[in-house]
C-alpha cells in the first residue's frame, strides 16, 4: 500500500495504549505478533470480520494458521505477482492486519510469468482439482474424527507388552495433540488452495459489470452469479425437512415456541412409531448438518448446533409452526434460477458491442466455474472440520481436567498452544515418574487473570485501522477477501475525524427501508438474547446466524461485502443489510431506535 | 396562396414524429407520445406554415437568414443588434386574422366555449429543437399559466419571436445550423398544477450506464430544475431488476408555484416540514421508470423526459393507481451519451481465465 498524506493518519500502532485492568495482555500472545516500532509507518486494519471479539490465548491460533498457509499460497506457490502474503499483529487482544505489496514493476513481471503458468494449470483443471479438494477435506475430517486423548490409566494396557510395541501412552498425548494442530494447518493450506483464484475471478467479473453500468449494485453482480444449490443452506434445509416430517407425523405440538430440546427429545419415544422414526430422522441429520458453528469457526466458544440445540431449535419451532399453519418452506429453486438468467440475459443485451458480450460470456462463465468452491467451502472447513478440530483441544481440557490441572475443560482455550505443549510435557513426566502434575499451582492464576483481562479487552473499542491513511489501496487480497476498498478507508477516516454522528455508513446488501429497535450482539453466545423484530447489529454476519433472519427486521455489520453468505441470506428473506460499516457495533447501542437504508448503504441512529 | 385552415392549428392527438417540419420538434414529439398511449396534457399546436404567414412580410426577399448565417457566434453585440430588430418586428406585426382564428378555436376547444377560465401552457417548438443532433433545450420560451384567447395569441407571438433570441441564434451560430428552413410552432397545452415534478433520465445521465433510469424531482413545477432553484432529490431505478437502486434526498429549499397574483410563475419557499422529505413514494418513482422504459423503447434510443405529477397529498399516500396521475410534458432524445463512440470495456481472450491472470497482474483499485 502506498503511503500517501503524512497528516491523514489513524491512530498510530504505538500510540494505542493498554485497557485499565487488562495490562498484561502481552503474555497471552506469541512475540511474533506484537506491533514494531516500525509498524507505525505502514496502514493496519482490524480484521473484524474473522476476529470480532478479544483473543483467548489458544483461539489466536486462528489467525496464525490460516495466515501462515494464505501466505504460502499467494507468495510461495501461486506467486501472485503483486502481493506476497499478510503479516498480522495483536493489540489489546485484537487482530490487525497488512499485506505486503510488491512494487517494482520487473519483480512484478518476474512473478507474473510463474503465476500465469500455475493459476492457468488450476482454471484449465478446475473441477476435476476441486472434486480432489472435497476428497481431501473429507480425508482430513475423518483423520481428525479418529484422533484419541491417551487415557493415562495407572498401568499402561497389556497388549503394549505383548505385542512389544514399546512405546507408552504418555507419548501419544503430545503426538496426538500435535496431530490435532497439523491436520488444523492442512486444513487451512487446502483451504486457501483455490482461495485467491476463486475470489480473483468473481472481482474480474465484478470489475468489468462496474465498467461496463457503473450504477449496478454489488448484489445485482452477485445475483446473476450465486448458485441455487448452496451447501451452506443445507443445515437450514434439513431442519426444514424435519419441521415437516414432525407436522405430517403428527407431532407439531411437541415443537411448542421456546421449548426446551433435551425435554423434546426425551419425549418423542413416548410418542410410539411416529417419535422414534422422527428421532431416527434426527440422529441421521446431526451428522454432518448440524457440526454447522453458531459462529463461523474462528472462536472456541463458536460451538456448533449439536452442542447447542436450542440454536438449530429456534427455527425448528418456528419453522413447524410455519407448515402446520400450510405455509410453504420451499425455497424456489426454479424461479431463482430463471431469475438469475434473465438478469445475467438483460445485462448482456444492454452492453454496448459484441465485444465486451464475448468477454461478459467468459467471465461470467469462470465465475459460475468457481463459484461452487466459494460457497461451499466453508461448511466444510470453517464449521464441519474446525468444529471436530475444536472438540478434540476441548478433549485435551478434559484430560488435563481430570489430571486436576484444569478445573474446567474450556480453560485450556486460555493457553497459548506453546503453552498447552508445556502443560501436557508436565503431566507425561508426572505419569513417568509417579509425581503430581506441577500445572495447577502454575496456570490456575494466569488463567484467572486472562479470563479477567479478557473481559476488560471486550469494552475497547478498536479503531477501524491504524497508520497512514494509504494513497492506494493495491493489494488484491485485502481487497477480494476483505472487501476493503480506498472507500471504505475514506469512510472509516471521515467518520474517525468528523462526519455526522448519526449516521454509520456502510454497503447497501440488501434493499428497503426499515426502522426498529437495535440488538448489538458482539458476542455469538448472546444470540439468544435477540427478540423478534429487532435490527441485529454485529460485527460479522456469521452464515450460521440464518436461524435468527427469521426474527430480525434488519441486519448491519462492522464489516463484510456484498458476497457474504449473510447478504445473501438478507437478500433471499427479503430484509434490509446494510455491511461493511466499519463501526456499528461501537456506536450503535442496543435498544437505540434506528433506521437502516439497505438501499443507500447508510444506518441512521433516530434517538 | 394561403393555406387552408386546417393546417394553421393541429390538435397533439393528430401529430406523428415525422410532423416535425409542419408543427416543429416539441409539438411532434407531444404528439407522438400521445399515440403511444403516454399521458399528455390535451393541446394543440399552432404549426410553422402559421408562423411564416404571420412573418411573411418581415423578410419579403429572404435576405434575413443569410445576414445571420454570417453573424460570428463570438460576437454578441453583432448579434444582440440584428436580433433585437427582428424580434421587435415578429411582436409589432399584426397577426393574420385567420391565424388568429385558428388559435382561438384551438383555445375554445381546450377551454369550453367562453375561451376563459382555461390557464394554458404556451411553449416553443422550433423546427431544429429536440433533434437527434442538438437538444436546444431550454432555448425557446415557455409561458405558463396563460388565460384567455388575447393573451394565449400574444404568448404565441413571443414564443415566434424567441426564435430571434440572443441565446438561440448563438447556439444555431456555433452548431452551423443553417436558417433556410427554419420555422417556429408553438404548443398550447392544458396547464397541469403538479405536487412534484422533475425530469427522468433513461440512461445516466452522469456514467452515461444504459441499465438504469435516473429521475430527479422537486416541489412544485419542474421549471425549478431547470432553472437550478433547486437541488432535488434523485433516485436510480434498475431497468434490469427494478429495484430503486440509490435514493438521495436533497434539502429542496425553493418551488416554482402559480403566482395567484397574476399570470405567470413565482418562486417559493418550500415549507420547512416538506424540505427534507421525498417527493416521491416507492410506488410513484416505478410507475415512473416504468413510463420512461415504454418511452424510450417506443424511441428505440435514451431519452431525456420531462414529467409532472398532479395527485394531491404528502408522496406517501399515493397509492398504486400513481401511473394515472403522471403526466410527461416533453420527451427528446439523449444527446450526450449517444453521440460518443461505443467503445468496448472488455474484449474475448484466448482462454476465458486469461481476464482473471491479466487482473491479478496489475494492481488494481477500482474495487
Amino acid at each position: 500500500m502506498d503511503s500517501g498524506d503524512p497528516t491523514r493518519s489513524f491512530p498510530l500502532p504505538s500510540e494505542i495504549e493498554a485497557v485499565p485492568g487488562a495490562e498484561n495482555w502481552r503474555s497471552m500472545y506469541p512475540y511474533f505478533t506484537r506491533f514494531q516500532p516500525g509498524d507505525d509507518q505502514r496502514f493496519w486494519f482490524y480484521n473484524s470480520m474473522h476476529f470480532p471479539e478479544p483473543m483467548p490465548a489458544f483461539d489466536a491460533i486462528t489467525a496464525e494458521i490460516p495466515y501462515t498457509a494464505i501466505g504460502a499460497n499467494t507468495t510461495r506457490l501461486f506467486v501472485l505477482p503483486t502481493t506476497l502474503g499478510i503479516e498480522h499483529r495483536i493489540v489489546n487482544g485484537r487482530v490487525y492486519i497488512t499485506a505486503i505489496p510488491v512494487t517494482d514493476p520487473a519483480e512484478i513481471g518476474r512473478r507474473a510469468e510463474i503465476f500465469s503458468e500455475r493459476a492457468g494449470y488450476y482454471y484449465q483443471n478446475w473441477d476435476r482439482l476441486y472434486a480432489g479438494l472435497k476428497d481431501r477435506i473429507a480425508g482430513l475430517i475423518s483423520e481428525i474424527e479418529a484422533i484419541t486423548v491417551p487415557e493415562l490409566p495407572e498401568f499402561e494396557d497389556v497388549r503394549v507388552v505383548m505385542q512389544s510395541t514399546g512405546v507408552a501412552q504418555n507419548h501419544y498425548v503430545r503426538e496426538n495433540f500435535h496431530k490435532c494442530l497439523d491436520l488444523y494447518s492442512k486444513m487451512w493450506h487446502h483451504h486457501t488452495e483455490f482461495l485467491m483464484l476463486g475470489y480473483g475471478a468473481y472481482v474480474v467479473f465484478f470489475e468489468f459489470c462496474k465498467n461496463a453500468f457503473p450504477e449496478i449494485n454489488e448484489q445485482t453482480v452477485a445475483r446473476m452469479v450465486a448458485g441455487i444449490d448452496v451447501i451452506m443452506y443445507r443445515p437450514d434445509d434439513e431442519l426444514k425437512r424435519l419441521a415437516k416430517l414432525a407436522v405430517s407425523a403428527g407431532l407439531a405440538e411437541e415443537f411448542p415456541e421456546g421449548c426446551d430440546p433435551e425435554a423434546v427429545l426425551a419425549a418423542l419415544p413416548g410418542r410410539g412409531e411416529a417419535g422414534r422414526a422422527w428421532l431416527a430422522a434426527f440422529d441421521a441429520v446431526r451428522d454432518p448438518w448440524f457440526h454447522v458453528s453458531t459462529g463461523d469457526g474462528f472462536y472456541h466458544h463458536h460451538r456448533s448446533w449439536n452442542e447447542n440445540l436450542a440454536v438449530p431449535f429456534a427455527a425448528l419451532t418456528r419453522y413447524v409452526r410455519k407448515v402446520s399453519a400450510g405455509e410453504s418452506l420451499d425455497r424456489p429453486t426454479a424461479t431463482l434460477l430463471a431469475e438469475r438468467e434473465r438478469i445475467a440475459a438483460e445485462y448482456r443485451a444492454l452492453l454496448a458491442t459484441d465485444e465486451d458480450r464475448g468477454a461478459f460470456d467468459q467471465m461470467l462463465g469462470v465465475c459460475r466455474l468457481v463459484f461452487p468452491y466459494v460457497e461451499d467451502h466453508k461448511f466444510y472447513c470453517e464449521h464441519w472440520f474446525t468444529t471436530r478440530f475444536f472438540q478434540k483441544i476441548r478433549a485435551f481440557g478434559e484430560l488435563l481436567v481430570r489430571k486436576e490441572v484444569l478445573a474446567d475443560p474450556d480453560d485450556i482455550f486460555y493457553l497459548q498452544h506453546y503453552e498447552i505443549d508445556q502443560a501436557l510435557a508436565d503431566l507425561m513426566l508426572a505419569w513417568a515418574s509417579g509425581g503430581p502434575p506441577l500445572g495447577a499451582a502454575h496456570w490456575r492464576p494466569v488463567l484467572a487473570e486472562r479470563k479477567r483481562m479478557l473481559e476488560v479487552l471486550k469494552t475497547w473499542s478498536p479503531p477501524p485501522a491504524l497508520g497512514p491513511v494509504p494513497e492506494a489501496l493495491n493489494d488484491p487480497a485485502v481487497q477480494m477477501l476483505w472487501g476493503i476498498t480506498q472507500d471504505t478507508i475514506e469512510s472509516w477516516y471521515s467518520q474517525s475525524a468528523a462526519g455526522d454522528k448519526r449516521e454509520v455508513r456502510g454497503y447497501g446488501a440488501s434493499s428497503g427501508i426499515v426502522e426498529g429497535t437495535a440488538r448489538v450482539l458482539r458476542d455469538v453466545n448472546e444470540i439468544g438474547t435477540i427478540r423478534d423484530g429487532e435490527i441485529l447489529v454485529c460485527p460479522v454476519t456469521a452464515p450460521s446466524w440464518g436461524p435468527i433472519f427469521g426474527k430480525i427486521k434488519a441486519a448491519v455489520s462492522d464489516i463484510g461485502g456484498t458476497m457474504s453468505h449473510a447478504a445473501i441470506v438478507a437478500r433471499e428473506y427479503g430484509m434490509p443489510a446494510v455491511v461493511g460499516t466499519g463501526q456499528a457495533t461501537k456506536r450503535i447501542k442496543t435498544g437505540q431506535r434506528v433506521r437502516v437504508d439497505g438501499d443507500r448503504g447508510v444506518v441512521t441512529i433516530l434517538d | 396562396m394561403v393555406p387552408p385552415r386546417a393546417q394553421l392549428a393541429r390538435p397533439l392527438t393528430a401529430l406523428r414524429g415525422n410532423d416535425r417540419p409542419a408543427v416543429g420538434g416539441k409539438a411532434a414529439s407531444l404528439g407522438e407520445l400521445t399515440a403511444a398511449g403516454v399521458p399528455v396534457p390535451s393541446g394543440f399546436a399552432v404549426t410553422t406554415a402559421a408562423y411564416r404567414q404571420a412573418v411573411a412580410a418581415l423578410d419579403p426577399d429572404g435576405a434575413l437568414g443569410g445576414q445571420i448565417e454570417r453573424l460570428d457566434p463570438a460576437d454578441r453585440a453583432g448579434i444582440a443588434a440584428v436580433t433585437a430588430w427582428v424580434r421587435e418586428a415578429i411582436l409589432a406585426t399584426p397577426m393574420p386574422a385567420d391565424v388568429r382564428d385558428a388559435i382561438t378555436t384551438g383555445y375554445q376547444a381546450l377551454a369550453g366555449e367562453d375561451g376563459r377560465g382555461a390557464p394554458v401552457a404556451v411553449r416553443s417548438s422550433a423546427t431544429i429543437e429536440d433533434s437527434e443532433s442538438a437538444s436546444f433545450a431550454g432555448l425557446g420560451d415557455t409561458y405558463l399559466w396563460v388565460e384567455g384567447e388575447d393573451a394565449v395569441a400574444d404568448h404565441v407571438r413571443y414564443c415566434w419571436a424567441s426564435l430571434y433570441s440572443v441565446e438561440s441564434v448563438t447556439y444555431r451560430r456555433h452548431q452551423g445550423v443553417p436558417e433556410r428552413g427554419l420555422a417556429m410552432g408553438v404548443v398550447v397545452q392544458l396547464m397541469v398544477d403538479p405536487r412534484c415534478a422533475g425530469v427522468m433520465f433513461t440512461r445516466s445521465p452522469v456514467t452515461g450506464d444504459t441499465s438504469v433510469i435516473v429521475i430527479e424531482a422537486g416541489w412544485g413545477l419542474g421549471s425549478a430544475l431547470v432553472s437550478g432553484d433547486v437541488t432535488p432529490d434523485s433516485y436510480v431505478v434498475s431497468k434490469v431488476t427494478g429495484e430503486i437502486a440509490k435514493r438521495t434526498v436533497a434539502s429542496k429549499l425553493r418551488q416554482h408555484q402559480r403566482d395567484a397574483a397574476g399570470a405567470g410563475v413565482r418562486v417559493a419557499e418550500v415549507p420547512a416540514e416538506l424540505r427534507d422529505v421525498p417527493c416521491l413514494a416507492d410506488a410513484e418513482i416505478l410507475a415512473l421508470a416504468d413510463l420512461g422504459r415504454r418511452v424510450s423503447e417506443h424511441y428505440g434510443a435514451p431519452q431525456d423526459i420531462e414529467w409532472a405529477i398532479t395527485s394531491r397529498g404528502a408522496a406517501a399516500e399515493a397509492g398504486a393507481d400513481a401511473a394515472l396521475r403522471i403526466v410527461l410534458l416533453q420527451s427528446r432524445p439523449e444527446t450526450v451519451w449517444s453521440h460518443r463512440p461505443a467503445t468496448p470495456v472488455a474484449a474475448p481472450k484466448p482462454r476465458a481465465f486469461d481476464h482473471v491472470l491479466e487482473r491479478l497482474r496489475v494492481p488494481g483499485t477500482a474495487r
